[in-house]
C-alpha cells in the first residue's frame, strides 16, 4: 500500500519554514552563556520535527543535515555544550542552509550540495570541537565527542577488511526504539536467516548507571551478514523500525570503500544516499558523498513558486460560520415577509432590510479578516538581518519591534517585504553611526532602530525610526545640484529637499559597500510601496535620527470610493487620494497660455484635469466651461483638480482587475461592480496626472 | 484536460463516420453579408448585447467592459474590427462570448456579432487556406475557408483575434 505523500508536502514546507522562523528567533534571543533551557527546548523541538517530518518525505538530505543540528542543541539543553557565539553562529548559517535547501526541493531543483556540505562542515567542526577556526573554544571536551570520534575510528580499519559477499549495517537505534513495541533480537533472529550474521555491540553511549533510563536503547550495533541477500530483502527486515533508527547499508564486497571526512573524493554510492538515515556515524561517512558537486541551479534559484495557500485562525473561521448562520436567517426571515406581503408589513420589510444590511457588512469583513495576517510575518525576519548586518559592519545596534500584530493584507505583507529590507539596510548602513562617533556626539554607544506597525484611518502605517546621523539637507541639496537633478538657487522646502532622496541614481554614500550606497533603491521602495497603494515619508533631524513613515491599505481588494459622474459615465476616485471637493465657479478659474487651466485653492494655483477631454466623454449633456465639480486630489505628491460633472456618493468598492480579461488601460487602475450590475471603472490618479501632462 | 477529451470526442464520432478525416465544429455568425465561424469549443456562451461601460483612449471597435458573473470582461465589435460598416444595436444583436489561452492563462472576451447562424460541421480536408489579398484586406485571424451550401464560411483563428487585442495599442 502506498500514500501520496506528495499531497502533505505543501503542508510540510509550511511547517518546516514556520519552524525555521522559531528556530531563527530563537537563536537570536539567547544569551550568550546563560542557558535558557526554554529557548533551547522550543529551538530543538523545531529542529526535531523538521528531522521528523523530512524523514518521513524522503527527504533524508535535510533529515540528516538537521540530525546533526540537533546533536549539538542537544548538547546545549543538557548542559554538557556552553551556548558560545561561534555556535550560535553556526547554527543560524544551518537556519538559512536549512531553509535553502527546503526551498530547493520545495521547487524541484536540486540542493546545492556545495553550500550544504560547507556548513555541515561547520557543524561538525562546532560539534567535535576539533577545529581551531573559531577563537571561543570550549574548556572540555563533552563525553559524547570522544565516543563519537572513537566509533568512527574503530569503523575504519574494519571497513577495508570486508570482502565478503553481503552487508554490513549500522543499526543505531534512537532511545524511543523500545517504546515502539521493537525488539532488536527479533530482528538480528530475522536477519540471520538470510545468512550468517555477525554482531558487533558499541556500548559506549550507555551513561553512568546513576542516570541510565532502563526504557531507553542506548545501544547500537555493527552487523556484519554474510548472504547474497538483496539490499531490499534486508531493508524489508527493518521495514517496523526505520523511523525509529538510524540505518547505514554498505556492501561488503564494494570495491571503492568511503572514505574518511579528511579525503573528500567523489564515490559512487549516490543510490545509497537516496535511502540512507544518517547517524553521528554515518554523517562522517555521507559527506563526501554530500561534497559531490551537484548541477548548479543557481539561475532558477531566484524563482520561488509561489505558494498561494494561507493559514486561519480557527476564530476567525468560526466567526464567519456565525455569520453566514445570521445571513441565513435574515433571509428566511424576508422571505417569509415576501411570501404574504402586504402593506403592514412594510416596517418589518424595512426592519429586515436593515439586518442583511448589517449582516452582509459584517459576513465581508470576516471575509476580508481571513486574508490579514499579523505584520509580524515580515517583522519577523529583521531581528536576524540587523544582527547579521550590525555584525558585519561593527556596531552596535538594536532593534526594536512595536505593533507586530498589527494585521495587514497578505497581500500588503508579501509585497512590503522588500522594500522594509532595503530601508532597514539603509538605517544599519547610513543611519546609524560607528559607536565611537556616537559616543563622540554624546549618544548611547548602542544605536536603536524602532519598527512600528500600527492603525490609522483605513490605512496601516510602518515607521522606521533610527536614532542615527539622520540626514543632512545641505549635503542633500548639495548633492543634488551636482548630479544635475536640481538647478541650482531653487528654494527647496526641507519636505522637498528630504524627498530628493527618492530620486533614482541619488547617493550621498561617499563609497559603495554592499549594503547600500548604489543609489539605486529608494526610487525602487518609492515604486513599490506607490504600486501597493501607499505612500513614504521621511522626516529626518541632522544628527538626530531619521523616521521613515510608510502608509498602505489596508486591504488591496477593496477600496473606499468616491463615485463621480462625467457624461453618462461613472467613475470611481479613491477616497485615499481625494483632498476636498469644491463647486466650481466663473472667478476661480484662469488660463495659463490660453490653454492649460489653473483654478486657484486658496492660496495655491493647481492645475484642472478635465475628466470629459481626457477619457474623451460624448455621452450626456456637455456642461458649460464653468459648471461641474473639482474634485482635489494628490497624486505623485502633487495636488490638481479633476473636473467633473457631478459627485454621485461614497462607496467600498471591491477592485476587480481590469488586466485579466482584458489589458492595461492608462489613467485606469481597475474596475469594479456598481450596486445596478454595470462595471465602474476606478481611476489611477497618478497615472491620470501623467497623462494629462502629455 | 477536458478539452481534450471534447476533442477527442469530436474524432471518435469522426472515426465512425469517415476514418481518415477529422470533423471539426464550428459556430457559424453573420456580420453584414459575410458569413465567419469560429471553433464551437472555443464558445463558452451566447448572450444578447447589453449596454456597456466605455473605456477610455481604446480604439474604437473595443466597445467597452460588463460585469459577465462577477469577472470583468471587454467586449469588441467584430463588424467595426473588420472595418464594415457601423450598425445599430438592438436587444437581438448578440454577444459570443469566447475563451482564449490555456492552463491558468485563460482570457475571456465577448464579441458583437449581427446574429448567430449555426453549427456547422467541416472535415479538415474541406478546409482551404486563406486567400492571400496582399496588403487590401488583413487575412491575419483567418483560418481559412469552407463552403457550406454553396456559402462562403471564413474560420476565424479566435487565439491571434483575441490576442491582437489584448496587445492592440489604445490610439490617442
Amino acid at each position: 500500500m502506498s500514500i501520496d505523500m506528495s499531497q502533505f508536502h505543501q503542508v510540510f514546507f509550511e511547517e518546516c519554514f514556520e519552524g525555521l522562523e522559531a528556530m531563527e528567533s530563537g537563536l537570536l534571543s539567547l544569551d550568550l552563556g546563560d542557558i535558557d533551557s526554554e529557548v533551547i527546548n522550543t529551538i530543538f523541538r523545531a529542529a526535531h520535527s523538521i528531522k521528523g517530518g523530512s524523514g518521513t518525505f524522503g527527504f533524508t538530505v535535510v533529515a540528516g543535515y538537521t540530525h546533526i543540528m540537533e546533536t549539538l542543541l542537544d548538547e546545549m539543553r543538557d548542559g554538557r555544550r556552553q551556548v558560545t557565539k561561534p555556535a550560535v553562529d553556526v547554527l543560524l548559517g544551518s537556519v538559512d542552509c536549512l531553509r535553502d535547501m527546503l526551498t530547493s526541493i520545495q521547487n524541484e531543483e536540486d540542493i546545492d550540495m556545495e553550500s550544504a556540505a560547507k556548513h555541515q562542515d561547520a557543524l561538525e567542526i562546532e560539534l567535535t570541537g576539533a577545529a581551531g577556526g573559531h577563537g571561543v573554544q570550549e574548556s572540555e571536551s563533552t563525553p559524547l565527542d570522544v565516543v563519537e570520534l572513537d566509533s568512527y575510528l574503530e569503523e575504519e580499519p574494519e571497513e577495508e577488511a570486508l570482502e565478503e559477499q553481503g552487508w554490513k549495517i549500522a543499526f543505531c537505534p534512537y532511545l524511543n526504539l523500545l517504546h515502539t513495541g521493537n525488539d532488536p533480537v527479533r530482528l538480528f533472529r530475522q536477519l540471520s536467516e538470510l545468512g550468517e550474521l555477525t554482531s558487533t555491540v558499541n556500548i559506549q553511549d550507555i551513561p553512568p548507571f546513576a542516570e541510565l533510563e532502563p526504557e531507553e536503547c542506548n545501544i547500537s550495533w555493527e552487523l556484519k551478514l554474510v548472504s547474497n541477500a538483496t539490499e531490499a530483502e534486508v531493508r524489508d527486515v527493518f521495514s517496523f523500525v526505520e523511523d525509529d533508527c538510524a540505518l547505514e547499508f554498505t556492501p561488503l564486497a564494494k570495491p571503492k570503500k568511503v572514505k574518511k571526512v579528511a579525503k573528500p573524493k567523489p564515490v559512487t554510492v549516490v543510490e545509497e544516499i537516496q535511502v540512507e538515515t544518517v547517524t553521528e556515524e554515518a554523517i562522517h561517512v555521507v559527506l563526501p558523498v554530500v561534497k559531490k558537486p551537484v548541477v548548479e541551479a543557481d539561475a532558477s534559484k531566484n524563482a520561488p513558486k509561489a505558494s498561494s495557500s494561507i493559514r486561519v485562525d480557527t476564530d476567525k473561521i468560526d466567526t464567519l460560520i456565525n455569520m453566514v448562520g445570521e445571513v441565513v436567517i435574515t433571509q428566511s426571515m424576508l422571505g417569509l415577509i415576501g411570501e404574504n406581503f402586504s402593506m403592514d408589513k412594510v416596517g418589518q420589510l424595512k426592519r429586515g432590510l436593515a439586518q442583511l444590511e448589517r449582516h452582509t457588512r459584517d459576513l465581508q469583513q470576516s471575509v476580508m479578516n481571513i486574508r490579514m495576517l499579523p505584520i509580524s510575518f515580515v517583522f519577523s525576519r529583521f531581528p536576524r538581518l540587523v544582527h547579521d548586518i550590525s555584525t558585519q559592519l561593527g556596531k552596535k545596534i538594536t532593534l526594536k519591534l512595536v505593533g507586530e500584530n498589527t494585521e495587514v493584507d497578505k497581500a500588503v505583507v508579501e509585497l512590503i517585504n522588500d522594500p522594509l529590507v532595503h530601508l532597514i539596510r539603509n538605517s544599519l548602513d547610513h543611519g546609524i553611526e560607528m559607536p565611537a562617533i556616537r559616543v563622540a556626539a554624546g549618544k548611547s554607544e548602542m544605536g536603536t532602530i524602532e519598527l512600528r506597525a500600527y492603525h490609522r484611518g483605513g490605512h496601516i502605517v510602518i515607521e522606521i525610526v533610527d536614532d542615527g546621523g539622520g540626514l543632512d539637507k545641505n549635503r542633500l541639496l548639495a548633492k543634488a545640484i551636482e548630479k544635475g537633478l536640481v538647478e541650482e538657487n531653487v528654494i527647496l522646502s526641507d519636505k522637498q529637499i528630504f524627498e530628493l532622496i527618492f530620486l533614482p541614481g541619488f547617493s550621498t554614500a561617499e563609497k559603495l559597500t554592499d549594503i547600500s550606497g548604489r543609489g539605486v533603491g529608494m526610487d525602487v521602495v518609492r515604486r513599490n510601496i506607490q504600486s501597493l497603494g501607499g505612500n513614504i515619508d521621511i522626516i529626518a533631524e541632522l544628527g538626530k535620527g531619521t523616521t521613515i513613515a510608510i502608509h498602505l491599505p489596508l486591504t488591496l481588494a477593496i477600496l473606499d470610493g468616491q463615485s463621480v459622474a462625467v457624461g453618462n459615465e461613472t467613475y470611481i476616485v479613491p477616497l485615499v487620494s481625494i483632498i476636498e471637493s469644491i463647486n466650481i465657479t466663473e472667478k476661480m478659474l484662469n488660463k495659463v497660455a490660453g490653454k492649460g487651466e489653473t483654478f486657484k485653492l486658496r492660496n495655491e494655483y493647481l492645475p484642472i484635469i478635465r475628466m470629459r477631454e481626457i477619457f474623451n466623454v460624448q455621452s450626456g449633456t456637455a456642461t458649460k466651461s464653468n459648471e461641474g465639480v473639482i474634485v482635489v486630489v494628490e497624486g505623485q505628491g502633487a495636488l490638481c483638480g479633476f473636473l467633473v460633472d457631478e459627485l454621485l456618493g461614497q462607496q467600498q468598492v471591491v477592485i476587480k482587475s481590469l488586466e485579466a480579461n482584458y489589458r492595461r488601460v492608462e489613467g485606469v487602475s481597475g474596475a469594479t461592480i456598481l450596486g445596478d450590475g454595470s462595471v465602474a471603472l476606478i481611476l489611477d490618479v497618478p497615472g491620470l496626472v501623467r497623462l494629462s501632462v502629455r | 484536460m477536458s478539452h481534450e477529451n471534447e476533442k477527442s470526442a469530436v474524432e471518435d464520432i469522426a472515426r465512425t463516420k469517415k476514418s481518415d478525416t477529422t470533423i471539426i465544429q464550428y459556430l457559424s455568425f453573420v456580420l453584414g453579408k459575410e458569413e465567419y465561424a469560429v471553433d464551437i469549443l472555443r464558445v463558452q456562451e451566447i448572450r444578447s448585447w447589453e449596454p456597456v461601460s466605455r473605456v477610455p483612449n481604446v480604439p474604437i471597435y473595443e466597445k467597452g467592459v460588463v460585469n459577465l458573473r462577477g469577472a470583468i470582461v471587454p467586449i469588441i465589435d467584430l463588424r467595426e474590427r473588420f472595418s464594415l460598416s457601423k450598425a445599430e444595436y438592438t436587444p437581438l444583436t448578440v454577444v459570443v462570448v469566447l475563451q482564449t489561452g490555456s492552463g491558468n492563462h485563460t482570457c475571456i472576451m465577448g464579441v458583437v456579432v449581427d446574429s448567430v447562424s449555426d453549427v456547422i460541421s467541416v472535415e479538415r480536408v474541406e478546409i482551404q487556406g486563406a486567400p492571400d489579398f496582399g496588403t487590401k484586406v488583413s487575412n491575419e485571424f483567418i483560418n481559412g475557408l469552407v463552403s457550406v451550401n454553396e456559402r462562403m464560411v471564413m474560420l476565424l483563428d479566435v487565439d491571434k483575434l483575441l490576442t491582437l487585442e489584448t496587445l492592440g495599442n489604445p490610439e490617442n
